[in-house]
């Protein structure tokens, strides 16, 4: 390939450069809506940065104080709460939910019938799982007097008041989480899909038991899926809003147990109007999520296997 | 690890019919007299009340015919955006060569990684300004700008598993790319394009943050926003309408999943493969 490429007899140079250039011209349009919709993107991105060293209430210009928004986040108490409260959902229900996930998508794996019945059933729940009725749902099944509570009567237990009780209001929340494993577990499915039997067959004539065999063949055939579940898990577990809004009524309630970082964000943003504090907010979250993303991609050298 | 089929059966089935319940006692609930909701256990109602429907349909501000109106617009011109300007931007990326196209492209995966709260602020600044605010198209106009690059990598991904002869012979006879993307790309593209109006129709759908936040007049509500103020009001009573208006908002979800579940799981499994 080398050799030819060095032997300039065959095309000459600028016959592809023109024709590349013929292509830029409707490439561009094509990309025309996108372009524009591109305005909407990066302006508002610096323009959030800039507000966040403002005081910003909409009808007043923004107004330069330099780091004090950043000051105040530090001495926010309602902040750290909703800081905590976003970390712990996120630390307990990611991990649980990928692990239900690869459950149930190897147990599907092995090849049974009525598989697309089962495949749906599991499915269907995330994609309800941040509509406003689940939410609703949820707030009555966990009720006082709720089927859970009902359904732990019958082994003698009696249940917390799980909505209005602040140590287990977020605990409801975790579990609609869990409950929404479906769409992970497909990515899992189809990525299971692609391991070759041989490598198990062998695995097998080698003496590799079940659980050598998933920990030496599936888990590194497996782990750049994986990865790619855990990362975007993180990312969106750590935007939650409309779980925590609807739960308790827009409050974050009870006693700040469901605030997230988010609702925290839109009650400050929106409804108080400290826009400048908001886009501060919206900063710290951006950066936390990036530098997790890349310890995430560093920690990935590690234990992510390409097979090729 | 080969466990018996019935076992597996056993444990799928105890699992599935967990992730079932609350639907189910939802439904149940939908047909129960109000008063009975929490006092009848089991999920097949004692007593019958199929009034929940019709009372719950005019229980709030404005009939729930309006909102699911306006859930439908909403949702119908998302998918005609995000279809027409997507669909461009992928053919653009997939299909044609032109200077700056890796570092668009790159831009482009780029955002599909920025989390929205950060342009919140600046947005909704801009909207106001535009005299948006109380209107749909802050809702609508970003589909049509192809704001959402998990559609347009999505397409990309599937046009470029298409035959290079294919555009080669359409340049051969004529065609420019314009003609090209249209009969031949884009034809090709329909199941990519099915899945990316499945995916826009139940998250737009679903959607409720935006709508709280550009929406103050209940008459332009949309499914979500109607159904919050059913908590808000919080009628002893009204269980039953609450969880029959419920119901309603998800059944559309649940019939697009089953007529399209083919292309859900093919698109949501290829995303993550890359």
């Amino acid at each position: 390939m080398s050799v030819l490429q060095q032997t300039p007899v065959a095309v000459p140079a600028p016959a592809p450069r023109k024709r590349y250039r013929r292509q830029d011209r409707s490439g561009y349009l094509f990309l025309l809506p996108w372009f524009a919709g591109m305005l909407f993107t990066i302006i508002p991105f610096f323009a959030s940065l800039y507000l966040a060293f403002t005081d910003y209430n909409l009808l007043n210009p923004p107004e330069w104080i330099g780091l004090a928004n950043f000051r105040e986040m530090l001495a926010d108490e309602r902040l750290m709460r909703s800081l905590r409260v976003t970390v712990i959902y996120t630390v307990v229900s990611v991990p649980l939910s990928l692990a239900a996930a690869l459950g149930v998508a190897m147990v599907l794996q092995q090849g049974i019938r009525g598989l697309p019945v089962y495949r749906a059933i599991f499915y269907l729940p995330s994609l309800l799982g941040s509509s406003v009725a689940v939410v609703i749902l949820w707030r009555y099944l966990f009720g006082v007097d709720g089927v859970i509570n009902k359904g732990l009567a019958w082994f003698g237990i009696t249940g917390p008041a799980w909505t209005t009780d602040p140590s287990h209001a977020l605990t409801t929340l975790i579990i609609l989480h869990v409950w929404t494993f479906g769409s992970p577990m497909v990515i899992f499915l189809a990525g299971l899909r692609q391991i070759p039997a041989a490598y198990y067959e062998a695995a097998a004539v080698d003496g590799a038991g079940p659980w050598r065999r998933f920990r030496s063949v599936t888990l590194p055939l497996l782990s750049p899926i994986i990865f790619f579940n855990l990362v975007q898990s993180l990312i969106a577990s750590l935007q939650t809003f409309t779980q925590g809004f609807v739960m308790s009524g827009g409050t974050g309630g009870p006693a700040d147990s469901t605030l997230f970082y988010n609702l925290y964000l839109y009650l400050r943003g929106f409804t108080q109007f400290d826009m400048g504090y908001a886009s501060a907010m919206a900063w710290v979250l951006f950066v936390l999520i990036a530098l997790l993303t890349a310890v995430n991609f560093l920690a990935a050298r590690w234990w992510v296997f390409y097979d090729d | 690890m080969t466990t018996r089929p019935w076992a597996r059966h056993v444990v799928l089935c105890l699992v599935g019919a967990l992730m079932m319940y609350p639907l189910l006692w939802l439904l149940s609930s939908s047909v129960k007299p109000g008063a009975t909701v929490f006092t009848q256990p089991g999920l097949w109602p004692e007593s019958w009340d199929l009034t929940n429907y019709p009372a719950g349909w005019v229980a709030l501000e404005h009939p729930f015919s309006l909102y699911l109106a306006n859930s439908l617009v909403i949702v119908v011109l998302s998918i005609v955006g995000n279809l027409i300007s997507c669909s461009l931007a992928a053919y653009g990326f997939a299909r044609l060569r032109f200077t700056g196209r890796r570092l668009f492209f790159t831009l482009m995966l780029g955002t599909m990684m920025l989390p929205g709260h950060v342009l919140l602020v600046p947005q909704y600044v801009v909207f106001a300004k535009l005299g948006w605010l109380n209107t749909y198209y802050p809702l609508l106009v970003p589909n049509f700008l192809a704001t959402n690059a998990f559609y347009i990598f999505l397409m990309v991904q599937f046009m470029r598993a298409l035959p290079t002869e294919l555009d080669d012979a359409a340049r051969i006879d004529g065609c420019g790319p314009f003609r090209t993307f249209w009969k031949i790309i884009m034809p090709l593209s329909l199941p990519a394009f099915a899945t990316t109006a499945i995916f826009t129709f139940i998250s737009v759908w679903n959607e409720f943050f935006g709508p709280l936040l550009y929406l103050t007049d209940s008459e332009l509500y949309t499914v979500p926003l109607a159904l919050r103020q059913f908590v808000d009001s919080e009628g002893q009573s009204a269980w039953g309408q609450m969880f029959a208006m419920s119901f309603v908002s998800l059944a559309p979800v649940i019939g697009f999943f089953i007529a399209g579940q083919k292309y859900l799981v093919k698109g949501i499994a290829t995303t993550g493969l890359k």
